[in-house]
């Protein structure tokens, strides 16, 4: 799987259940967090994820709600600690 | 395990069966654990045992660490929950959000057992919701200001530092704040049901200023990322604590069992306590089990360790209570009273099925969980 399949497939795995679950669907470039479908604890599982899945440590100034908001702003985060690495 | 982990967990329980088990009921007596058990488990590394060398620590893993909580947590809870808090709670969000300054200014220290931390989230309106934390800060020039009131804070009494999580608006900041600032009030709490001797105290702050570098991480992160990383820490070493309390009421049960007689005969030979301790014996081996999961999991970073840790918190708080209770029915009359440590293991358990989210929240995030993981066919 591609980064930003991998990331959305992780986003849907973790949306709470809801009466409206069923018309949930949302865009790369949309604010996961503002769409409601979230726990507290998502951020935090989110960022493990990233980490451990593209087995990089995400600097702290990297540790920014913006960065994580979007699939896009995910993708991103993930090239550029990969471009960093290499 | 390697040889020198397997090593050092010995001599942890060497060291707890010396230096706390003897004392722990004088401890929960007297409301407080003594500062020269501070000071020698800080000298067996202890306080700074999941920390990277380069900090003073002992550099355990997370499975490790979880075999030393659980060594001391057998011997007393109140003793335990300091390596939960000063070590877990705040020495990991440091570890994990602090700048590099922040690490080499704190961490050493900690481990050292010079500087104890406490971890300062709860307030009198804020719980299990801990977002709706009340306490505020501002920007003053190059400062904070603090305004607020925390309650239930482990170790505040003794600490020379607290980890305060402060709202300004939406944003929710943490901040180390020195317990010798102007402004800052400490009034412990006694009479409690337990964790008697972890010097829990009520925290007022009045105007209390905190310079700027001792902001943890971004402003407005800190309930996202430092709350909740803390908490999982807090919650690791939860479960190892329950698993602690479970096996040392399950080895008192069992002395006590084949000590004591009745109707002529030693209770342990009467079925229904055989059953009580096959019971209890099952469960104490699938809270080791689970735990040890969570730790395996932690070290590898997959991607459900989280879950896991809360999962293994769960079960083995619950696990914790039903064990104690069987242990004190087992010790009839006798469990009812403080000559016998399971009276106190009791008690203890209650606090695990509460402190680092309560069961029912806990049971909230397990079947979010479950249903993704079991329920789509």
């Amino acid at each position: 799987m591609e980064v930003r399949e991998k990331i959305r497939h992780f986003i849907t795995a973790n949306f709470i259940i809801s009466n409206e679950e069923a018309d949930v669907s949302f865009e790369d470039h949309e604010n996961i967090f503002s769409l409601g479908f979230v726990n507290s604890m998502f951020a935090m599982k989110l960022l493990n994820y990233i980490e451990s899945e593209f087995g990089f440590r995400v600097d702290n100034d990297d540790i920014n709600i913006n960065n994580f908001k979007s699939v896009d702003n995910m993708v991103l985060l993930v090239n550029k600690m990969r471009g960093a690495l290499t | 395990m390697i040889t020198e982990v397997a090593g050092l967990i010995d001599e942890a329980r060497a060291f707890a069966a010396m230096e706390i088990r003897p004392y722990a009921a004088t401890f929960d007596e007297e409301q407080q654990i003594s500062a020269g058990l501070i000071r020698k488990m800080a000298d067996k590394g202890y306080l700074g045992a999941s920390f990277p060398a380069m900090y003073n620590g002992l550099a355990l893993d997370a499975v490790s660490y979880g075999l030393l909580t659980e060594q001391i947590g057998k011997a007393c809870a109140s003793t335990r929950s300091l390596l939960t808090v000063h070590t877990s709670l705040v020495g990991e969000a440091i570890l994990r959000f602090g700048t590099e300054s922040q690490r080499m200014n704190w961490l050493p220290e900690m481990a050292a057992g010079n500087k104890i931390g406490a971890f300062a989230l709860t307030e009198p309106g804020a719980g299990s919701d801990a977002r709706s934390i009340v306490t505020a800060y501002r920007r003053h020039k190059d400062k904070y200001v603090i305004n607020g009131r925390k309650k239930w804070i482990s170790f505040a009494a003794i600490a020379d530092f607290f980890l305060v999580i402060a709202r300004n608006g939406t944003d929710i900041s943490a901040f180390i704040v020195d317990a010798k600032s102007p402004g800052v009030s400490v009034v412990p709490m006694k009479g409690l049901l337990a964790n008697r001797a972890a010097h829990l105290a009520e925290i007022e702050f009045c105007e209390v200023e905190v310079p700027e570098e001792n902001r943890l991480g971004k402003e407005g992160f800190g309930f996202t990322y430092i709350v909740n990383t803390a908490l999982d820490h807090g919650r690791y070493s939860i479960a190892w604590a329950g698993l602690a309390l479970a096996q040392e009421a399950l080895e008192a049960m069992n002395a006590y069992s084949i000590q004591r007689k009745q109707f002529g005969r030693k209770i342990f030979l009467h079925a229904p306590v055989q059953a009580i301790i096959a019971e209890a014996t099952t469960g104490v081996h699938a809270a080791r089990s689970l735990c040890l999961r969570a730790g395996s999991m932690r070290q590898t970073k997959h991607k459900d360790a989280l879950m896991e840790t809360i999962i293994a918190k769960c079960f083995t708080a619950k696990l914790a209570m039903k064990v104690t209770t069987d242990a004190v029915q087992v010790h009839g009359g006798n469990g009812c009273s403080k000559e016998y440590p399971v009276e106190r293991l009791f008690r203890e358990a209650k606090i695990l099925e509460i402190i680092e989210g309560t069961t029912q929240i806990h049971q909230e995030a397990i079947a979010e969980f479950s249903v993704r993981q079991y329920g789509m066919r």
